[in-house]
């Protein structure tokens, strides 16, 4: 008996999308089937990991996610270095958790010019800036950062629906790629797309950001709209959700108590750091196998994990 | 399935009875073919019928119970490829591996473990399942009296691994009606071994090197008398077993090709050294269709994060997880801590109850039945909204815990504070909380009850 193994044809593709510029920019995206479904589709290039970096000094990490750090949490440039020499990071995703209204509110130029900093550090590394998601901040402080940084094509985001003129027209001036923001709905994520087509974001500078939800905290809604956004991208050829997917997981993942507890707090839950990885590792999984081309990651030995699961998954067979 | 309702109708009586329920046997074809009857209400159905709607009824993946109602699980039965499209229905099991040649010491701990590391979650005992046991003594003996330790010591079910049939019965009879899967039946052995999973009653894994010969060795089984297998393709790389999942799922699904008709086990215990790795290929399948999944650990590291993966994984899309309604106490509260009301949405009360315990601000936590809702939607349906929220405070008893009378409220829904002051009365005083839960620690350490 031979069996014959149904195959599926696709007719749409996700764009390719490049990060950076010069010659450590990343290309993501590209892929012609489902997420590592290589025996009906090609993956030219496969999915990367950003790490993450704060623009300030974190308060509330466990010291099993400082650890890695320590040296550098004060100085995001040497953070962001490290993270490049030491640890082999491809990619910088600097968060501007400083910003916040709502807690530091740090003004707009004190923040392009920490930004600055960091691509000085990382020598050409991609970067990828992800505000604190309130309109009227982000928008001040990531249109000067776009305008400061112009030409370096960083990642810009979350741009959403509120803020998406505003924000979306410096990251067309300046030459950089924007990440299109949208809570967990599929009809969103287009409605989102669209907009910014109609702004005149070129196809060529879009990522989607479904809205990460972490392990245990959501994750399954994140899973199947990303399963959904896929198939409708690469099965129904729906040409404005034919990008790449980011996920900002690493925050989610970390803020969660579970990543914290010690053995104190309680016992069942066993080894912290252990544990975290792991739960980390996990998000990544799932988020891997629902679509997404670029995660953003903290724990050094998460990534090296998930590199190693990536690189399983494109080996030949 | 297959048949349409005429097809059914053309292999019934045709007698309008009305015995089954049903007006008129077109009717009974009807809803059969619709899935919303039964077969067995028809009295008077011909067994030739019988056997052809059985057939073209039958689930595309079958349904296996391993162990019993009482210990044990219940895999196969899924039928879609991507959850959204229904659901995933029968969660995976997982098995915490261990060999007769371990020292005691290691095989005590893994018991220990698996009855420890245990965790409630909306409601849900996550835990690992089964012990999948292997006799590499080649002692038949040996293996019985390790089946049988474990068996006394745990509430778990079994995989147990040999080649050899006298191996494996000995160890599924000190198990008696704790129904193990036997492990594994492969080209050389599948007659002894069918003839051991047919009089022990039990499930019945069979191995091969490609997926033809396991669709030729599952036939083969079947005619030998033998429905309930489950299926193991040897790949051991991540590629080619993530690949071989999707393969069988799709030929069952969408070819109704019966061969692979069956639920899957999956061992990343064999396919890594690293720890970390194997519990990560480990939620691989469990998003991509294992229905045993074997693991070489037993600790919280891999256990917490496989079993909340697993429920997510698993859950409704349709219905959304809920909490039960009432009052939640974090950080041990007293009569002068804040009170905080929200829905019984699980996600709202994970996101805003673990905002809360990370202020380390002792406080109550009322959680209002709105059906699963997030608060907007909630309150867009009429369910969190101020006569009904101030109803469930009322009864609620928590006037009974505290001296204040203070409540918060989620800020996305601070147009109900009005209606909920006139419900509750002039002695209570509502509080517009923040809209996002990340702010509540900022907001807890600054209330205060006077």
């Amino acid at each position: 008996m031979t069996i014959e193994i149904p195959k599926r044809t696709y007719k749409g593709a996700i764009r390719t999308i490049t990060l950076g510029a010069g010659d450590k920019a990343v290309t993501v995206g590209g892929e012609t089937s489902l997420p590592f479904y290589l025996f009906e589709g090609e993956r030219p290039n496969p999915p990367r990991i950003a790490m993450e970096i704060w623009d300030m000094e974190p308060e509330d990490w466990p010291e099993h996610a400082l650890e890695p750090f320590k040296d550098v949490v004060h100085d995001p440039a040497l953070w962001a270095k490290k993270c490049v020499e030491d640890y082999g990071a491809e990619m910088i995703c600097i968060q501007m958790i400083s910003t916040d209204p709502n807690d530091k509110d740090v003004p707009a130029d004190q923040a392009a010019d920490t930004v600055l900093k960091v691509l000085d550090a990382i020598n050409g590394v991609p970067l990828i800036v992800w505000g604190t998601a309130s309109h009227e901040k982000d928008t001040e402080v990531l249109k000067l950062i776009c305008e400061k940084t112009h030409g370096k094509n960083l990642a810009i985001g979350p741009v959403e629906e509120g803020d998406h003129k505003a924000i979306g027209g410096s990251i067309i001036a300046y030459q950089h790629t924007c990440i299109s923001s949208s809570p967990i709905d599929i009809n969103l994520a287009k409605q989102m797309n669209i907009l910014l087509g109609n702004l005149g974001v070129s196809d060529e500078k879009i990522l989607i950001d479904p809205t990460t939800g972490g392990l245990g905290y959501g994750i399954e809604y994140s899973y199947s709209v990303m399963e959904r956004l896929m198939l409708a991208a690469l099965t129904q050829e729906d040409e404005r959700l034919q990008f790449p997917m980011i996920n900002n997981m690493a925050k989610e993942v970390w803020k969660s108590k579970e990543a914290k507890l010690t053995p104190e707090e309680d016992p069942l839950m066993g080894d912290p750091k252990r544990r975290a990885i792991t739960i980390e590792c996990v998000t990544a999984m799932l988020l891997l196998l629902a679509g997404s081309d670029l995660l953003i990651m903290r724990h050094p030995e998460s990534i090296k994990i998930v590199k190693d699961i990536i690189n399983d998954f494109m080996a030949a067979n | 399935m297959g048949l349409t309702g005429i097809q059914i109708f053309k292999m019934l009586p045709k007698t309008n009875c009305k015995e089954c329920g049903q007006p008129t046997c077109l009717a009974f074809a009807m809803a059969l073919a619709a899935g919303k009857a039964e077969l067995a209400k028809c009295p008077y159905v011909s067994d030739e019928a019988k056997a052809v709607l059985a057939e073209a009824s039958a689930p595309p993946i079958r349904p296996v119970q391993i162990g019993n109602e009482e210990r044990g699980f219940k895999i196969g039965g899924e039928t879609c490829m991507f959850r959204h499209e229904k659901t995933f229905v029968n969660k995976p099991g997982f098995a915490i591996y261990v060999s007769d040649a371990m020292a005691d010491e290691e095989i005590d701990k893994k018991i220990e473990n698996f009855m420890k590391y245990r965790y409630e979650r909306v409601g849900v005992l996550l835990k690992a399942d089964m012990f999948a046991v292997k006799c590499e003594s080649g002692d038949a003996g040996k293996f019985k009296a390790l089946v049988s330790k474990i068996n006394e010591k745990t509430d778990a079910t079994f995989t147990l691994m040999s080649d050899s049939k006298d191996v494996l019965a000995a160890g599924a009879e000190v198990l008696g009606d704790n129904k193990p899967l036997l492990y594994a039946a492969n080209k050389d052995n599948w007659s002894d071994m069918a003839e051991l999973a047919k009089s022990a009653g039990c499930p019945l894994a069979v191995k091969a090197e490609t997926l033809d010969e396991l669709a030729e060795l599952t036939q083969e089984i079947q005619k030998a008398g033998v429905k309930d297998m489950v299926l193991d393709t040897s790949s051991r790389t991540l590629r080619r077993a993530f690949e071989d999942q999707i393969y069988i799922r799709r030929l069952a699904l969408q070819k109704k090709f019966r061969p692979l008709g069956f639920s899957t086990i999956a061992f990343p215990n064999e396919m890594t050294d690293d720890p970390f790795k194997e519990a990560v290929i480990a939620s691989m399948f469990v998003a991509k269709y294992a229905g045993i999944i074997v693991l070489s650990e037993a600790e919280a590291h891999n256990l917490f994060p496989l079993t909340v993966a697993r429920l997510n994984i698993y859950t409704d899309p349709q219905r959304p997880m809920m909490m039960e309604e009432g009052i939640y106490e974090i950080n041990d509260p007293d009569e002068n801590s804040p009170v905080l009301i929200t829905t019984n949405f699980s996600l709202t009360y994970f996101v805003a109850g673990g905002e809360i315990e990370a202020s380390k601000v002792p406080s109550w936590l009322l959680i209002m039945d709105t059906e699963g809702l997030s608060v907007l939607t909630a309150w867009a349906a009429g369910k969190f909204v101020g006569d009904a929220m101030g109803i469930f405070i009322k009864k609620s008893g928590i006037a009974d815990k505290i001296k204040h009378r203070k409540i918060i409220i989620p800020g996305y829904v601070a147009v109900v504070s009005g209606d909920l002051e006139e419900e509750l009365g002039p002695e209570w005083e509502v509080m517009i909380g923040p809209r996002e839960a990340a702010h509540l620690p900022a907001y807890l350490k600054l209330w205060k009850a006077d």
